[in-house]
């Protein structure tokens, strides 16, 4: 079996589900015979033709409100956004149809659809490309809000997204696409949501991120290691509903933490991480809770991103910094 | 400076001309044939009771909502024709995507009086509609469901069946970049779908002039490559005659249709509106003597096939229906509490159930009024 990278995964699963699963489409922009601008749905429009993959005329608003009838239909549309700086237009597809459908029909109608947009810096990209906006969408009730940090994370999340019944956000870190690979087994397992991964297990200090963060966490929890500090890693993946009862157990084993994302401060996901913390773990917190994010500033163009981009080495230092504590 | 003189002589790449049609006149005469199936006075005497029906519960809603017991209420009064028109084209097996003001195009679908008084009311099971359960529950944004009227006609021609979708919005929704990207979706995939275009005149206080320099808002449907029609939106033969045809294309595989029915809101934008404060009594005053009931009762009593009898058994009935619903509407207990919750995912997630527990012992202890 061979090694496959991130985006590969993606699109693995899509192919997966759409043999299992003939109400399963897929659409966007430059999807289809260019296979998405990331090669995301390489070939599938061969093998599943045109009906199944589609694509669409150039307005993301309608993108959303496309899928959403087909969806109400009982199609199980996956749409891309081409990337999630993009996705602003179809928000208001999102908070005001997508995820009030269930709600406001008492059951009657749903909106069974994925909403993929490839998100974050790293890759040197051009301006609105680079965009960590996750946070504005766990703030949609009725919405998932999911992010893998791995190919395996990416088949098994994006296999779940596409079978819940609810519409989800999936937000895929563009610098991971293609950074690394695993072996990913297309057994059409999909991973559980609403869960939070352990990724590494410690005792002295939890990391907590989610993304492309993900792996500066664990770059970290090895620079701890070096020093004697055991660190777990805990990859968020399904921020929204998020799985507050995994973070606050690791914290109150550890009575450290350090929230990690890429996106600007204020605001930011982790903020209502660190509140449950907060509340749940109080009585075993040893030290402040940390945060290493990316700044209140516009995504830096390329030549000065890698200044804006939180690192592994400022996560070591601010888990030092908790450490210093008793 | 760029010489405008001197550019060659050009021919013309387009072309368009945007038709307007009526049948019945405001006074009630008949100013071109009907369609055959109109022409049966049966047909025109059921279109009528559509027209009664509406208004009744218009005015029983905008009564319920002034004396405390419905919510904000937006009445359709006046422009009746467009939705019931547009509805009664439809089969059961079509979807109806409607606006906010579409109710009398609800009640044609089948949707229950005690529904809607539900909805308005401020409860969801209105929208558990018992009768078309595929229609879409209003839309209270202005002019995203034309996205949705397109998503559910592509899923249609997916399937490959004969059924096509009527979205209705107003003329305030053609100025949004959601109509026009619909429009434009629906041409190049060709979608069964006719979008209705209720120009009611006013969007809450501003006027159809200040909307678009358009001369017609029909002519939208011309950039996006479908065919566009204006009718008269207060006659009922007219806006029935406009969607069957544009239905039966859309059937047909034949794509997508706009029609922009002209009509004129007589009411106020909502109950929360006072519609006296940018519009003077004299050109309402005028509407009213193009509205849609008179002139086609005018022309069935013509007809020899309306009288005094007929018309005091009809508002007799339709009170006595719309007054039962309301009463049964009053009589409906309130929701339960976790009926908040329990529809925000179809499996409710840890996190919610946390907050439900809690909201449900809150509540246990301060109980909250209905």
């Amino acid at each position: 079996m061979s090694e496959i990278n991130l985006v590969q995964a993606v699109n693995l699963a899509l192919a997966r589900a759409m043999a299992d699963d003939e109400k399963v489409l897929v659409l966007g922009q430059d999807i289809g015979i260019n296979g998405g601008v990331f090669r995301a749905t390489d070939g599938l429009l061969k093998r599943f033709g045109e009906d199944r993959v589609r694509d669409t005329p150039l307005a993301e608003a309608m993108i959303g409100g496309i899928s959403i009838g087909l969806a109400l239909q009982g199609f199980r549309p996956v749409a891309e956004i081409q990337f999630s700086g993009f996705i602003y237009p179809c928000i208001d597809q999102l908070a005001n149809h997508a995820s009030r459908f269930r709600t406001r029909t008492r059951g009657r109608l749903s909106c069974p659809m994925v909403l993929r947009a490839p998100c974050s810096g790293g890759t040197k990209a051009l301006e609105h490309h680079s965009e960590s906006n996750e946070a504005m969408f766990t703030n949609i009730p009725g919405l998932r809000v999911v992010i893998p940090s791995s190919p395996k994370m990416a088949y098994g999340l994006l296999l779940a997204a596409i079978r819940d019944p609810d519409p989800v956000v999936f937000l895929e870190p563009t610098r991971l696409y293609r950074a690394v690979s695993e072996e990913v087994v297309d057994d059409g397992t999909a991973l559980p949501l609403d869960r939070c991964f352990v990724r590494r297990e410690g005792t002295d200090l939890t990391l907590i991120a989610w993304g492309a963060m993900v792996r500066e966490a664990l770059e970290s929890a090895q620079q701890l290691e070096a020093r004697g500090v055991s660190a777990e890693v805990i990859d968020v993946a399904t921020l929204k509903p998020l799985d507050e009862a995994t973070l606050v157990a690791s914290v109150q084993k550890t009575g450290r933490c350090v929230i990690v994302q890429e996106a600007p401060l204020s605001g930011g996901y982790g903020g209502e991480i660190a509140a449950r913390i907060a509340d749940g773990a109080f009585s075993s917190l040893l030290a402040p809770i940390q945060r290493v994010t990316g700044y209140d500033t516009v995504m830096p163009l390329s030549r000065l991103e890698q200044i804006y981009l939180p690192k592994a080495a400022s996560v070591t230092t601010a888990a030092e910094r908790a450490m210093v504590y008793a | 400076m760029i010489e405008t003189t001197a550019r060659p002589a050009r021919r013309e790449s387009a072309h368009f001309e945007i038709g307007y049609t009526r049948y019945l006149d405001p006074d009630g005469k008949l100013v071109a044939p009907l369609p055959p199936g109109l022409a049966d006075p049966v047909r025109a005497i059921a279109l009528y009771s559509a027209l009664v029906r509406a208004r009744s519960f218009d005015q029983k809603a905008v009564a319920m909502q002034r004396t405390g017991r419905l919510g904000t209420y937006a009445s359709s009064l006046g422009q009746e024709a467009v939705a019931v028109g547009a509805a009664s084209a439809m089969r059961p097996e079509d979807v109806f995507v409607p606006s906010f003001r579409e109710h009398a195009g609800q009640l044609v679908r089948g949707v229950t009086p005690r529904e809607l008084f539900l909805y308005w009311g401020g409860d969801e099971r209105g929208n558990d509609f018992s009768g078309p359960r595929e229609d879409l529950p209003n839309c209270v944004p202005i002019g995203s469901h034309a996205a949705h009227a397109a998503g559910v006609a592509l899923a249609f021609r997916l399937r490959r069946e004969p059924r096509a979708v009527v979205a209705i919005f107003g003329d305030g929704a053609t100025s949004k970049g959601d109509v026009a990207e619909a429009f434009n979706f629906a041409g190049v995939w060709k979608l069964p779908v006719v979008f209705v275009i209720s120009n009611n005149q006013w969007a809450i206080s501003v006027p159809r002039r200040n909307q678009s320099a358009a001369e017609t808002l029909a002519q939208k449907a011309i950039a996006a490559g479908i065919p566009g029609e204006q009718v008269d939106g207060n006659d009922v033969f007219a806006v029935h005659a406009a969607v069957a045809a544009a239905l039966e294309r859309a059937r047909a595989g034949g794509g997508t249709s706009v029609i922009e029915a002209v009509t004129y809101r007589l009411g106020d934008h909502t109950t929360a509106d006072d519609a006296s404060r940018y519009r003077n009594d004299a050109e309402v005053k005028a509407h009213w003597q193009e509205e849609p009931i008179k002139r086609l009762e005018a022309y069935l009593v013509a007809l020899g096939r309306w009288g005094k009898d007929d018309q005091e058994r009809l508002l007799q009935e339709t009170k006595a229906e719309i007054d039962a619903a309301s009463a049964a509407y009053l009589a409906t207990a309130p929701q339960a509490l976790a009926t908040i919750f329990d529809f925000t995912y179809a499996n409710m997630p840890a996190d919610l159930q946390r907050q439900k527990d809690g909201a449900l012992a809150s509540a246990a202890t301060t109980p909250v009024k209905g």
